[in-house]
């Protein structure tokens, strides 16, 4: 099976083709299965190539690279369409195609009734396939197609309904923003080709003893730049929650689980290089890290948008994903990328659910006392923010509570800060499961207000549950969430299999730090942050404390759009203007000094003989003159 | 003695010939000083004993040069006086004085100079060697023939095609245009 | 050889003498035909020049030269009153100055 490597995702491109030219005739919902069909057949191809490489030794599995075709012969140049199917690659497939396949599924139902409804699904297998080409690519050129790929996906997907200013707005806003990250990931691509020779990881990885200090950092960071802007760490997180203006299914797919982790895959698949990298490298990851995740839950804690909620949540997350990085822990940082993709994903389609039941309303003030309305959904959501706060057994608690002893063992400061933003993160989820769940009904207030991506049902005063589409990978997601951490508990070797499977590619973090304080010191922080959010919000003892400024995200957007929008445009206008009057006025007044020099010399031709004449005679004057008197006699 | 006397009148005819040419109003009057000036120096080549150039000087020079300059003046009608007292290009006279005197003065530098160098004599000689080994009389022309003939009989010839290509040409750019070639140019 | 009074730079003298004369008459005469006459004038001065120098170093090529532009001189002066002829058939009246047409 692991020469069938290619069908990965080969078959959601077969999707996407299939799609395109049949899509519409297919319809509503054909269109839908057959692409959740696609994702799902890609899935057990998954599990087949994850079965036959663990059957080989873990030296081999590191080496599994299967070849397509030659892709780019030029000089010294030689990239293949490659796929490298090791630990690392299987795992992220193994989640992307699982968890895109229950999306998918429940994208049939939320998306139902749409008038473009084919095509979101044949951007979606496009997403899955360029995402599955990015995780499997054996060189970075091969990872930044996908890179591209999903940039692009994501553009188009989070603009799928156009007609909405602000969703064609944030499409191309996040656009750019990734656009500006990938720069990084350019240079860093330049800076392996040019100290490496090669642009594939095994290569990279292995030659990283004998890069230069200098160059492994200037590739590193680099390469963490393009991780910024696609995984929206600062200062490029912009995108992510404009991004929400796209269908819940997107935000849930590729706005949690999936696009958004490339970025730590990325930093992940280099890791050999931070061996040599300058100690501050692996700082400012993490510091990075840990700062956009403090910052980013202090912003969801007034954030009254259902799903705005949940994406300054996920880049919250990443923060830590990347403290974990920095910190040289990158098995617990994939381990949190897996949980995460479980609980965010279950967080993302049980407020979807939520939205489809309430008539596409958004507000969590408009809601409330929603448990017995949608019981299943409630049930499921209970388990995902159980998991996100970090309590015992859910899969959250055991993934953060490894980072936090990485963070810890590189800094205490940096530790104090995950704290932190744990017991915000436990706050905020509550504050959200009660406002939605909790409490009293207070839709009736505003039955005008519609979610302003248009009314399909007909206007039902109750909210009811969603079908059983869009409910089953709720409760698929809520049991991964419960039993996702088991795959690495840290009693001891034998448990801690995602590491032990990680192993050859990716090297454990070793510690001597006493692991239950910290533990301990991790679940206090979650139960005092649930605790204050039911204070605040369902006992009512204490006043909530929503400040504006963080409603408006610290102002940060309204400085960029400022500054762009300023002295940003000043620039580029000088720049156009250097370019029509510098640029174009050099080349054209080249052409003016010509004809000006041409126009003056013209008028030495008179037409006279007798001018020549005496031109001639000047000129025998000086030529003799020269023979003459200056070599002396002719 | 008799060589000096023969130089200076020679010299007084060349160069009285010359400023003839120059200051004459009337173009005849410039080709008789022309004529003037090719005796002098067709005298001075036999001076200089060579005899054939002298010969050849009169006979092409100012036998039918001269008389062709003549004929196209006579043709053409255009021996009407040129008015010398004015000139459009204020500096071309002072220019000319300039660019004169600055030649003269620099070939004669030229030539005070240089006089004492060395100069190695290439090529065939002046004379003609007899049987007994001493120059026969009068062997300019069998001397300027041998080397015309050995040496130079490439040029020779080119300049017979240059001849015959001058003549033709000339022939064509002076016709008077027949009325047809120019119904036929038109047309 | 030469032991006389009159050395080869006498005839180098009256050579540039003669030339410097031609280039004046060239430089400053209108009539097409004196303009001409300038130019022989300027030849015969090289001629001169030519001959005295194959005396002075017995060498008979500088009369062989002086042949060939004997030559040369009548071919030129043929062409060019040839062209004459076919300029001021049109316009008698026209000096060097008038016939400016190559202007650039």
């Amino acid at each position: 099976m692991l020469d069938l490597v290619w069908l990965i995702p080969a078959l959601p491109l077969l999707g996407f083709l299939v799609l395109l030219v049949l899509g519409r005739k297919l319809g509503d919902p054909v269109a839908g299965y057959f692409a959740t069909a696609m994702v799902g057949l890609s899935f057990l191809v998954t599990v087949g190539v994850f079965l036959d490489l663990m059957s080989l030794d873990a030296e081999a599995r590191t080496e599994q690279v299967t070849t397509l075709f030659s892709w780019v012969a030029v000089g010294g140049l030689h990239i293949d369409l490659a796929f490298l199917a090791d630990p690392l690659s299987i795992t992220m497939c193994l989640f992307v195609t699982g968890i895109g396949t229950l999306i998918h599924l429940y994208a049939v139902g939320y998306m139902h009734g749409d008038s473009r409804f084919s095509k979101f699904f044949l951007y979606l297998n496009l997403f899955a396939f360029s995402m599955l080409m990015l995780v499997l690519g054996s060189n970075m050129l091969v990872t930044f197609l996908g890179w591209e790929g999903v940039g692009t996906c994501s553009y188009f997907l989070i603009s799928f309904w156009h007609e909405r200013e602000s969703a064609a707005t944030a499409g191309k806003k996040a656009f750019v923003t990734n656009r500006v990250g990938d720069w990084g990931f350019m240079m860093a691509m330049f800076f392996a080709f040019w100290a490496v020779g090669s642009l594939d990881y095994l290569h990279i990885n292995e030659a990283a003893e004998s890069l230069s200090v200098t160059t492994a950092t200037a590739i590193a960071l680099f390469a963490f730049v393009g991780a910024c802007g696609k995984s929206a760490q600062l200062p490029l997180y912009v995108w992510l929650p404009d991004a929400m203006e796209g269908p819940t299914p997107v935000s849930a797919l590729i706005h949690a689980a999936t696009m958004v982790t490339a970025g730590v895959y990325l930093m992940c698949r280099i890791s050999p290089l931070f061996e040599v990298t300058a100690d501050y490298a692996g700082t400012i990851i993490a510091v990075v890290g840990a700062v956009t995740a403090l910052f980013a839950a202090t912003i969801a804690v007034s954030q009254n948008d259902i799903k705005k909620v949940l994406a300054y949540s996920t880049v919250s997350q990443l923060g830590f994903m990347f403290l974990a990085v920095g910190s040289g822990a990158y098995v617990a940082a994939i381990f949190h990328m897996v949980t995460h993709a479980f609980f965010k994903a279950l967080l993302f389609l049980g407020s979807g659910s939520v939205i489809h039941g309430m008539h596409h309303e958004q507000d969590m003030r408009r809601m409330g006392a929603l448990r017995k309305f949608m019981p299943i959904t409630f049930g499921t959501f209970i388990v995902g923010w159980l998991a996100i706060a970090g309590v015992p057994p859910f899969s959250g608690f055991w993934s953060k509570d490894e980072i936090l002893l990485a963070a810890y063992d590189k800094s205490i400061v940096l530790w104090a800060v995950g704290l932190v933003t744990a017991l915000l993160t436990a706050f905020y989820m509550t504050r959200q499961v009660i406002m939605v769940f909790y409490g009293e009904a207070r839709w009736h207030d505003a039955h005008e207000e519609h979610g302003a991506h248009g009314d399909y049902h007909a206007h039902d005063t109750e909210p009811h549950e969603s079908p059983w589409m869009m409910v089953l990978p709720l409760v698929v997601l809520a049991v991964l969430s419960f039993a996702g951490g088991f795959i690495n508990m840290p009693f001891s070797h034998e448990t801690e299999k995602l590491a032990t499977w990680l192993e050859p590619v990716l090297h454990p973090h070793e510690t001597d730090t006493a692991k239950l304080p910290l533990a301990l010191a991790a679940i206090a922080a979650g139960l005092v942050g649930i605790a204050i959010g039911f204070a605040v919000y369902y006992f009512k003892k204490l006043k909530p404390v929503e400040p504006k400024i963080l409603l408006d995200g610290w102002g940060y957007d309204r400085a960029i759009s400022n500054f762009m929008g300023g002295p940003g445009r000043k620039a580029f206008d000088a720049i156009a203007w250097a370019d029509a009057h510098l640029v174009d006025g050099a080349v054209n007044g080249t052409g003016k000094l010509v004809q000006a020099t041409a126009g003056k010399a013209r008028r030495v031709q008179t037409g006279n003989l007798r001018n020549y004449a005496a031109a001639v005679g000047v000129g025998v004057v000086l030529l003799l003159t020269w023979f003459v008197i200056v070599r002396g006699i002719l | 003695m008799m060589e000096l006397f023969v130089f200076v009148v020679a010299a007084a005819m060349v160069l009285g010939g010359a400023i003839g040419v120059i200051v004459s109003k009337h173009p005849v009057h410039a080709a008789l000083s022309l004529i003037l000036t090719l005796f002098g120096v067709a005298v001075l080549f036999v001076a200089q004993e060579a005899n054939f150039l002298a010969a050849v000087q009169v006979i092409v020079y100012a036998g039918a040069i001269v008389v062709l300059f003549l004929f196209v003046i006579m043709l053409l009608g255009v021996d009407n006086a040129e008015n010398l007292r004015i000139e459009p290009f204020k500096i071309q006279r002072p220019l000319a004085a300039v660019v004169s005197v600055a030649v003269f003065a620099l070939v004669v530098t030229a030539v005070f100079v240089a006089r004492d160098a060395s100069t190695a004599a290439t090529g065939t000689g002046l004379e003609v060697l007899g049987d007994d080994g001493t120059p026969i009389h009068d062997g300019n022309i069998k001397a300027l023939a041998r080397d015309l003939f050995s040496d130079h009989v490439l040029a020779f010839e080119l300049t017979s095609v240059l001849l015959v290509i001058a003549v033709v040409g000339t022939v064509l750019l002076a016709r008077k245009p027949r009325k047809a070639d120019l119904q036929e140019v038109g047309s | 050889m030469l032991a006389s009074i009159v050395t080869t730079e006498w005839y180098l003298v009256l050579a540039a003498m003669l030339f410097s004369i031609g280039m004046v008459g060239v430089m400053v005469r209108r009539n097409p035909l004196v303009l001409f006459m300038c130019i022989e004038l300027m030849l015969n001065a090289v001629n001169l020049t030519f001959v005295a120098f194959a005396r002075q170093n017995g060498d008979i090529g500088g009369q062989t030269t002086v042949f060939f532009v004997m030559v040369v001189a009548a071919a030129e002066v043929v062409v060019g009153l040839g062209i004459i002829v076919a300029i001021l058939r049109r316009r008698p009246t026209a000096t060097t100055d008038d016939l400016a047409e190559l202007k650039g």
